[in-house]
């Protein structure tokens, strides 16, 4: 039984659409959306729960005022009874498919309730293998650490989150880590490509292949695979807890180089570099696919819960920021440059921050005066 | 766990720095401590190791309590096993229990941070258990069984009890993996229903969570179990909260023996032989042993002339922002005896 279920789930991560054979091709898709008949481009837009409408509402309003050629479509994903599961509803998965570009909100995942996660669901469906979360502190909001530019590349679809568990006996749980291959190197490449993107001439992995000799070894082996590929660019490898501890006492050490790593340490490492620089709040988010991208705003689940409901209080900063990395993927670059001045300068003028960036303003006061400052 | 103790002998499993091996050696024949050591130089990197690891493990049988350094573990699959864990899982050495907080005279990015994190040390993610069941296609088998959970978070609130604390906080990922930290939490649950009473209060906080809480908020942890590639996380998030691996110490304890080790459990290679390296954590995990063989005295003599040193700042080594040698705090915790 488990080992039926794990090779289909093996499976179902190769259909060999692409192949990884050929030297240092683009894994990626890059984006190729086309302009729709009033000179825009069509995205995708997930609200999400909790605060999710009202900061989604933000943004709107800013790239609209931006004059931002995009047009949103708006979706929902409220989850859906299909052949016995929950499900993301066909229309969703569909219009994400079309546009092949999202910007989503916060999604709620109950905790062990039997319900596979919603953003489990969407990384499966479109094939969303990395994470990409850069972390850099924000002028204007104070924390222990000044000096954070962190960027982190997550592989997103196996890994510790394969889902795959059983109960042996009564008290016995085997949760099973799946790393292959064909995953890593895919990641591996996209690090690589997304260091030479960025200007960094340096990526370093994280493992911890000296215990999980063979699953984390193969991660490491891949990267050194892929590694070959790009002699401009440097590679090292680090052990996550050396990594972890050297970050956090010095995170300085890590802003010449992309961060690449297994699924869990980039879940737990991502929201650490988050932590640096205030939170999650002020972090922004990508998930890179084979079939689409989704750009989201990553929140805690427990803490900053998509099922608390503010009135006009949540900070729309890290959604905002996300669709900036998403105009950025769409090479909107002036766009962005110019939406993300409007929102550093709100932050570092320090007169309209949120309740959770230490001010009084609500969402909308915030809001406008990023409109505001648009140049 | 071990109280009484027969023997004045005590292995000392090769310290991967023999620097901060020989300061401890130096410090405790100082203060008189009443114990000689089983000094056992085993090390990770040559073919040697092997069989000196061996005699060190019968060492440890026979003695019960040992202080060691960390051991080299290489990363190649040829590579031998991690001597660490399989010391502690052979002699079923379950609990690590490592203090973060913080050391007076030594400021760093955080203040008033005081938590202990008590890790699961024999199952989780370490199991070993791994195969390729296809080329390119791994498995590695997370454990996680409810008697050790029972046992580790029964530990985490004998703890909690015994030193005045307040909280226990189960860290975890049981919204992924619903079944194997499903297990772990809902074990710890029940067994805070039995701790009830003598008022320690339980929460449980989701690991990605709990790191970014860690580096922005640490002043809210108390106690803290969790299993084992999490505590390997947090107790190096925690050390670098307070100011390094170099003066983290910890403690692993079984049901028969206990095994003294810095907590961060770095081998320090880039530090190695330069007779830089900080022996607190060494030092302070001898300090742990002492008071485990019931030799309180020797014990907070020592701590206090460890803490002193730190606090006059006349002999910092490099990782506290000083040039003193490793030799030179030996001797500064000596005239502060």
């Amino acid at each position: 039984m488990l080992r039926s279920r794990s090779i289909a789930f093996v499976k179902s991560l190769s259909i060999p659409k692409r192949s990884f054979a050929s030297a240092a091709s683009p894994i990626t898709e890059p984006y190729s959306g086309k302009k729709n008949a009033n000179g825009n481009y069509t995205v995708t837009l997930i609200p999400g729960d909790g605060i999710g409408p009202e900061i989604s509402e933000s943004v709107q309003r800013i790239y609209q005022a931006a004059g931002v050629p995009i047009e949103w479509e708006p979706v929902n994903v409220t989850p859906v009874l299909k052949k016995g599961k929950t499900t993301i509803p066909d229309d969703a998965l569909q219009s994400v498919r079309k546009n092949t570009i999202a910007l989503k909100g916060p999604l709620a995942t109950p905790v062990g309730k039997g319900h596979v996660s919603l953003n489990l669901t969407l990384r499966r469906a479109f094939n969303l293998f990395a994470n990409v979360r850069p972390c850099k502190s924000v002028v204007g909001y104070k924390t222990p650490y000044d000096d954070v530019n962190t960027v982190l590349i997550r592989e997103n679809t196996e890994g510790e989150y394969s889902g795959i568990e059983h109960t042996v006996i009564e008290g016995v749980v085997q949760s099973i880590k799946l790393i292959t291959k064909e995953a890593s190197e895919r990641c591996a490449y996209y690090a690589f490509n997304h260091s030479r993107d960025i200007g960094r001439n340096r990526v370093t992995a994280i493992h911890k292949a000296n215990i999980m000799k063979l699953s984390d070894g193969l991660f490491l082996e891949a990267c050194y695979n892929v590694a070959k590929k790009f002699p401009d660019i440097h590679f090292d490898d680090v052990l996550l807890d050396r990594a972890c501890l050297h970050i956090v006492q010095d995170p300085a050490r890590y802003s010449d180089t992309v961060m690449v790593m297994p699924n869990l340490y980039g879940d737990i490492l991502s929201d650490m570099c988050a932590g640096l620089i205030g939170g999650l709040g002020l972090t922004p988010s990508g998930n890179i696919g084979r079939d689409a991208s989704i750009f989201e705003a990553e929140f805690n689940d427990q803490d900053y819960s998509p099922l608390k409901t503010f009135i006009d209080l949540a900070n729309p900063t890290a959604l905002l920021l996300s669709s900036i990395m998403m105009l950025r993927h769409m090479h909107l670059n002036p766009y962005a440059e110019s939406i993300e001045n409007a929102v550093l300068k709100t932050i570092a003028e320090g007169k309209h921050l949120t309740r959770d960036l230490g001010g009084q303003a609500t969402n909308t006061e915030f809001t406008n005066q990023i409109i505001n400052n648009l140049n | 766990m071990l109280k009484t103790f027969a023997r004045t002998t005590t292995p000392i499993l090769a310290a991967a720095k023999k620097e901060t091996a020989a300061a401890v050696k130096t410090i405790f024949k100082a203060a008189n401590v009443p114990i000689e050591w089983e000094q056992l130089d085993v090390t990770g990197y040559t073919q040697e190791g092997d069989l000196l690891f061996k005699q060190s493990v019968d060492s440890l049988r026979r003695n019960k309590v040992a202080l060691k350094g960390i051991l080299y573990t290489p990363i190649s699959k040829l590579g031998h096993q991690s001597f660490n864990v399989t010391l502690r899982k052979d002699l079923d050495i379950y609990a690590s229990l490592v203090i973060v907080k913080n050391i007076k005279g030594y400021p760093t990015r955080h203040d008033n941070v005081d938590f202990a994190i008590i890790r699961e040390n024999t199952e989780g993610e370490y199991s070993g258990l791994e195969h390729q069941s296809f080329p390119g296609v791994v498995e590695s088998l997370k454990i996680v069984t409810k008697s050790k959970t029972e046992r580790i978070a029964r530990f985490a609130f004998d703890f909690a009890l015994k030193n005045g604390r307040k909280k226990v906080t189960c860290v975890h990922k049981a919204n992924i993996m619903k079944l194997g930290d499903g297990l772990f939490l809902n074990t710890c649950r029940e067994i805070a229903e039995d701790y009830k009473s003598s008022g320690i209060e339980f929460n449980d906080m989701i690991v990605d969570n709990c790191s970014m809480q860690l580096v922005s908020k640490p002043q809210q942890f108390d106690v803290m179990v969790m299993p084992n590639l999490y505590g390997n996380i947090v107790s190096n998030v925690g050390a670098a909260l307070v100011g390094g691996a170099g003066i983290i110490p910890g403690a692993n304890i079984g049901r028969e023996f206990a095994l003294f080790e810095p907590g961060c459990r770095h081998v320090g290679k880039d530090i190695q032989g330069h007779n830089t390296a900080n022996p607190t954590a060494l030092l302070l995990s001898g300090v742990m042993m002492l008071r485990h063989l019931s030799l309180g005295d020797h014990a907070n003599r020592i701590n206090n002339a460890v803490y002193q040193t730190i606090q006059r700042g006349s002999a910092k080594t490099p990782d506290m922002g000083g040039t003193s040698t490793t030799t030179d705090f030996t001797l500064a915790v000596i005239s502060n005896l």
